[in-house]
């Protein structure tokens, strides 16, 4: 769970951009900037087309928890 | 036969037939003649239109309590029965009590709000921050009804690829509070959700008790997880709404806070690439035109080398030109000084100064000449005075001059002669000597 949180990372890549769009990086530095820039953004693009949501019900069991797929009862259940 | 009891024997058996059938029970009824004695215990009846009864809660009991009793305030009681032997009555003993009707759950929610506030529970400083893009989000709600399948729906529909973990709880009645504290510590103990959503429809305040329940505000404010509050009531807060670290004033707006939309943040991920490959773009087209320029000054040495000639020589050429041009220059000076110096030469001023000493000499000499003329003139006159007033010319006259030898005195009275001596006599023309013969006094 050590990875960068979507956030940081956005944040971070905004940065960067910002950065270069100042224009006040030497060449060398613009070009790390934007390695780690394509890093970023393939990280966020990544968490952003995560596969699809998996919908859970959390249950307490004697050894601890358990999770099981949530299906929505019917109306009349309301 | 007939059994006779004793009073004793009638009230044991009545108490114990009592006090077995009502072990725990839920009374409901309005309090009144509230009294507090020095013991610390509560003592009240309990009515409603047609009934009372007796009721007593214990001070240890009491602070459990969280709201203050009062005369007229309609009340629920967890209760026993208790027969008191000596008086031969019975009478409820209450050991939890909540607010029932408006008033005094209103009384109740004011109460709770004022002393958690003070308590600090409210305080922003303890807020945490909504995670931006939750991995999976607690939902705390009843797994039926319209709020599940809105905070479902919302979340599914902004960004589809956000895991949703339920914990199934009851929103209302008697039991709510419990289980929903229960869920929020599941959540933080489960740890696979990073934010929680508390969330139930709009109620009357009545309905809506367990979130003005001070345990579940405590569960809320010690959950390391992000709660955010969201019951549907727009207008009125909960207790929850206050010490949640985000209040939403629905389940579907609580769903739109916690989830970002997923096309939005695609959309600002596809300009920032944009942007920075703009920038590459742009720099590198930049660094291209530097090294072309810079090729363009970058120059054969060999040219500059001609061009050194070149410039030497014409160096060289504007020396001379402005050596002799100098030196010309100098001469003219020099002569211009030399005549000016001729100009202040006191040849001129000798000369002058000459001509006037010879004049001056010429003065002197006249002036001395003429002094003498006249010197000469007087010395004249003085030689024709002199010349009349000398011995000579009284000689001459015919007078002449007795001297007495040897000494050559001149002799001017007869008495200093004697007959004998020797005298000359001069004469005008020559003399001659002689002897004194006889003295003849004058």
């Amino acid at each position: 769970m050590a990875e960068e949180k979507f956030e940081e990372a956005l944040e971070k890549l905004e940065e960067i951009v910002k950065k270069m769009e100042s224009g006040d990086l030497t060449l060398d530095e613009s070009l790390k900037a934007f390695e780690e820039g394509i890093r970023l953004s393939r990280l966020c693009a990544q968490k952003i087309d995560e596969a699809e949501r998996r919908v859970e019900i959390l249950l307490k069991t004697q050894e601890g928890f358990d999770v099981k797929p949530f299906k929505e009862k019917d109306e009349s259940d309301h | 036969m007939k059994e006779i009891l004793s009073v004793t024997e009638l009230t044991l058996r009545i108490k114990f037939l009592l006090e077995s059938s009502f072990e725990t029970f839920w009374v409901e009824g309005e309090i009144s003649n509230l009294r507090r004695p020095g013991s610390g215990h509560v003592y009240f009846t309990l009515k409603d239109e047609k009934s009372q009864v007796r009721a007593v809660i214990f001070r240890p009991a009491l602070k459990s309590i969280r709201f203050d009793l009062e005369d007229g305030m309609q009340v629920i009681l967890r209760a026993r029965l208790n027969v008191y032997e000596p008086r031969g009555e019975y009478q409820v003993i209450a050991d939890a009590a909540e607010p029932k009707g408006l008033g005094a759950l209103q009384k109740a929610f004011e109460q709770l709000k004022v002393r958690l506030q003070e308590e600090g529970l409210f305080d922003p400083v303890h807020k945490k921050p909504i995670p931006f893009l939750p991995r999976k989000i607690g939902v705390i709600t009843s797994p039926s009804g319209a709020v599940i399948r809105d905070i479902l729906t919302i979340t599914g529909r902004r960004f589809p690829s956000i895991d949703i973990l339920i914990a199934p709880v009851r929103v209302q009645g008697m039991e709510a509070s419990q289980e929903i504290v229960e869920a929020i510590a599941d959540m933080n103990a489960h740890g696979k959700a990073d934010v929680i959503i508390l969330a139930r429809g709009g109620g009357s305040l009545e309905d809506l008790a367990p979130f003005n329940d001070e345990r579940v505000a405590r569960a809320i404010f010690n959950s390391r997880v992000p709660v955010v509050s969201a019951v549907g009531h727009e207008i009125d807060f909960t207790i929850a709404d206050f010490v949640a670290d985000l209040r939403a004033p629905t389940p579907s707006a609580a769903a739109e806070l916690v989830v970002p939309i997923r096309r939005e943040l695609r959309d600002s991920l596809n300009d920032l690439w944009r942007r920075m490959d703009r920038c590459c773009a742009r720099l590198l087209e930049s660094v291209r035109e530097k090294t072309v320029l810079l090729g363009e000054r970058l120059r054969d040495p060999r040219r500059v080398i001609a061009d050194l000639r070149l410039g030497l020589d014409d160096c060289s050429g504007r020396l001379s030109t402005a050596l002799s041009a100098g030196i010309a220059a100098r001469k003219t000076g020099l002569q211009n000084l030399r005549a000016h110096i001729r100009l202040l030469s006191p040849a001129a001023k000798i000369r002058e100064r000459f001509f006037v000493l010879e004049n001056l000499h010429k003065n002197v000499v006249a002036a001395f000449l003429r002094n003498l003329e006249g010197l000469k003139k007087r010395l004249d006159g003085d030689v024709t005075v002199l010349d009349s007033l000398s011995p000579l010319s009284v000689l001459r006259r015919g007078y002449s001059i007795v001297k007495k030898l040897p000494e050559g005195v001149i002799i001017k009275d007869a008495a200093s002669v004697v007959p004998g001596d020797d005298v000359a006599v001069k004469l005008s023309l020559g003399g001659f000597r002689a002897k004194v013969v006889k003295i003849e006094e004058g």
